[in-house]
């Protein structure tokens, strides 16, 4: 079974997060690691390849400046290549571009399944995987806690607002994973040496057929205007607890008549 | 009016619309001379033709009985023959819920619109609708509009706007098809698991007590439950809970889970990442329980407890009892 798994690449969620005063999009032009949510389908992709039998878990990623060091820990991870498109005319797409260009480098692969996660970390929008599947006019899986595929069929655990549902569909697919669906393995040294010679097919979107027109911040069709900062929240009153700080918890709640 | 015609997506459970679709019905008749409303359901969405109707939905699309499919599909496929009908709104609302964010996404691809998402407001101008967004915990507001043609898709955050009735007559029942959806059509339901929850539920509790990974074992959630059930309200989680296993992800509250706006929200053992805050920081009031000092959550607590869940907890729950 040859599956993809859609990678992001984003700025390090731990630095404080900077946006492009330019054009009030998130700034992209540091180094890039993987998004953690994305660790999940990798993880999930080697084990149904593995439980398959075979197969290869090919990444596929768009980002800016030839980026590659968080495919590099995918394939440290153990997936077997990558497809990694990245073009100064990408800059500031939407989740409809990105979609458009995804579609394009999965389409080199035919694979049978395509993994991504429900949202990314960093622009979260949650429609890229779903704008995916309907351009491949393949059907799709959101939500997925639990995954298995046997004789052509997967079968997911599909989060609902009360418990889950039990879904299923033909594939190829795509389907998308929730944090916390598996426990993303460590990369190990010889993983991370190996990753180093790994394939990554690095394309431009006229490798795509793709025109500047349809993706970018011109074919995105929307704007930011401003970003400023929130009215903060007055300061509370902080106590560190001797023993008694409960009591002005239970005053506290007194007070609004909840107790 | 900032534009002429709204289409809300009316999600409903059991024959009544989720408050989230109310919630846009209301917001759409400030933005838009004209309102209709497009719904699903087993037996078909006629039934909701009076409600829907009273939030001030002209005309009621039905989409029919989806039976055993996943909606997105089906509903964006009659949501993109309404637009090339002729008949098009300028502009579709559709609440963030599982089911509504794939509509959103198939429906974007099939009449080639972006959509903006994570929407927290919406304004509307000279020069048609601005969106408002809430960044990084909430510590930045962005404003975002679409530059391209219409229909201009919003997708919506719970709970930005309060619902209101217009005491409008039934909404007109329109049948509407999807269309040929080929393969994009096939994932289907073959069973429903519900994970069972007693008390009010968690984004409509006026008191909401949540725990996380503080509280150091799945064991010591009990003293959130119980916390909870005395204050007559529900219990909520941080997301490193409920991925440990700890409880089910209907607790979940932040960005990938519920949005509550209680009363009063207790925070036990929570740090306050973005992704939480964004979830609660509507609370009228916030009471947070954390060991750390310097964790971002008290950033937002009105009243901050510096000290370990387990001392301060049960305390608390015994005081409480002892004033009942
Ligand atoms: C704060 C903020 C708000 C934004 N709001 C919007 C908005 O409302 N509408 C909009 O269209 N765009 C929006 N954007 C832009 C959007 O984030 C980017 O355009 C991005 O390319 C795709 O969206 P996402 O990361 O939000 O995708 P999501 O749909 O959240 O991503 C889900 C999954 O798809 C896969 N995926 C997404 N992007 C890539 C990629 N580049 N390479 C490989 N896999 C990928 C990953 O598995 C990811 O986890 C916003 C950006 C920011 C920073
Ligand atoms: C795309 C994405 C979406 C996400 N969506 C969500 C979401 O919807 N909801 C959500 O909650 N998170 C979400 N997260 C995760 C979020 O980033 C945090 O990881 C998570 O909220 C942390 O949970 P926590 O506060 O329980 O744990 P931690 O961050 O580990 O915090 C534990 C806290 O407990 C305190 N503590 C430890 N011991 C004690 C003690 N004995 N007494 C008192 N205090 C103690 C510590 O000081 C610490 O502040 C998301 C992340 C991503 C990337």
């Amino acid at each position: 079974m040859n599956i993809v798994v859609c990678v992001k690449q984003i700025p390090d969620p731990a630095a404080p997060p900077a946006i492009d005063e330019a054009n009030g999009t998130l700034a992209r032009s540091g180094k890039l690691v993987m998004d953690d949510s994305d660790s999940y389908g990798v993880e999930m992709a080697l084990q149904l390849a593995e439980q398959a039998g075979g197969g290869e878990v090919t990444l596929v990623s768009m980002a800016p400046n030839g980026e590659t060091s968080g495919l590099r820990t995918a394939l440290a991870m153990g997936a077997a290549k990558a497809i990694l498109v990245s073009d100064e005319a990408l800059a500031g797409s939407d989740a409809l571009a990105t979609a458009k260009v995804l579609a394009r480098a999965v389409g080199r692969v035919k694979p049978d399944l395509i993994v991504a996660a429900t949202e990314s970390t960093d622009g979260y929008t949650g429609t890229t995987p779903v704008q995916l599947a309907e351009l491949l006019g393949f059907p799709s899986i959101t939500f997925a806690k639990q995954i298995s595929v046997s004789d052509g069929k997967l079968a997911v655990q599909r989060q609902t607002e009360v418990g889950y549902d039990e879904v299923e569909c033909q594939l190829p697919a795509v389907v998308t994973v929730t944090a916390g669906v598996v426990e993303p393995r460590y990369p190990s040294f010889k993983g991370i040496m190996a990753a180093k010679s790994k394939p990554v097919d690095q394309l431009t979107l006229s490798d795509l057929g793709l025109d500047a027109s349809e993706v970018g911040a011109t074919g995105s069709g929307q704007e930011v205007l401003s970003v400023v900062d929130a009215p903060q929240r007055a300061s509370g009153e902080i106590i560190v607890d001797d023993g008694e700080a409960h009591q002005r918890v239970v005053q506290f709640l007194q007070e609004l008549k909840l107790v | 009016m900032a534009v002429g015609r709204v289409l809300v997506v009316v999600e409903s459970v059991g024959g009544q619309a989720l408050p989230a679709s109310l919630e846009l019905l209301t917001e759409a008749r400030s933005i838009a001379g004209n309102v209709d409303a497009i719904a699903w359901g087993a037996g078909g969405a006629a039934s909701l033709a009076g409600e829907v109707g009273g939030y001030g939905a002209a005309r009621l699309f039905d989409v029919g009985d989806v039976g055993d499919s996943l909606p997105g599909p089906v509903v964006a496929g009659a949501i993109s023959g309404i637009v090339a009908s002729g008949d098009a709104p300028e502009v579709i609302l559709i609440p963030t819920t599982y089911d509504c964010r794939d509509i959103a996404g198939r429906l974007s691809v099939k009449i080639n619109r972006p959509v903006i998402t994570n929407v927290i407001d919406l304004e509307a101008g000279d020069d048609g609708i601005r969106s408002v967004h809430s960044l990084f915990g909430g510590t930045q507001i962005a404003t975002a509009r679409f530059t391209g043609d219409k229909p201009w898709i919003f997708v919506v955050r719970a709970k930005s706007f309060a619902p209101l009735q217009s005491g409008g007559p039934a909404a007109e029942v329109i049948p509407v098809q999807p269309g040929d959806l080929d393969a994009t059509g096939a994932a289907t339901i073959t069973s429903h698991h519900v994970e069972s929850q007693t008390g009010p539920k968690l984004d409509e509790a006026d008191v909401v007590v949540s725990g996380g990974r503080g509280l150091g074992t799945k064991e010591a959630y009990a003293m959130v439950e119980e916390l909870a059930e005395l204050l007559k309200g529900a219990a909520g989680a941080s997301r490193a809970i409920v991925d440990a296993g700890w409880v089910p992800y209907a607790r979940q509250v932040g960005q990938t889970g519920k949005t509550v706006k209680p009363t009063v929200y207790i925070a036990c053992g929570i740090s306050g990442a973005t992704q939480h805050l964004v979830g609660m920081k509507g609370a009228k009031h916030i009471i947070a329980i954390n060991k750390d000092q310097e964790a971002p959550i008290f950033s937002v607590a009105d009243v901050g407890v510096v000290g370990d869940v387990h001392q301060v907890m049960p305390k608390l729950i015994e005081a409480i009892k002892a004033l009942a």
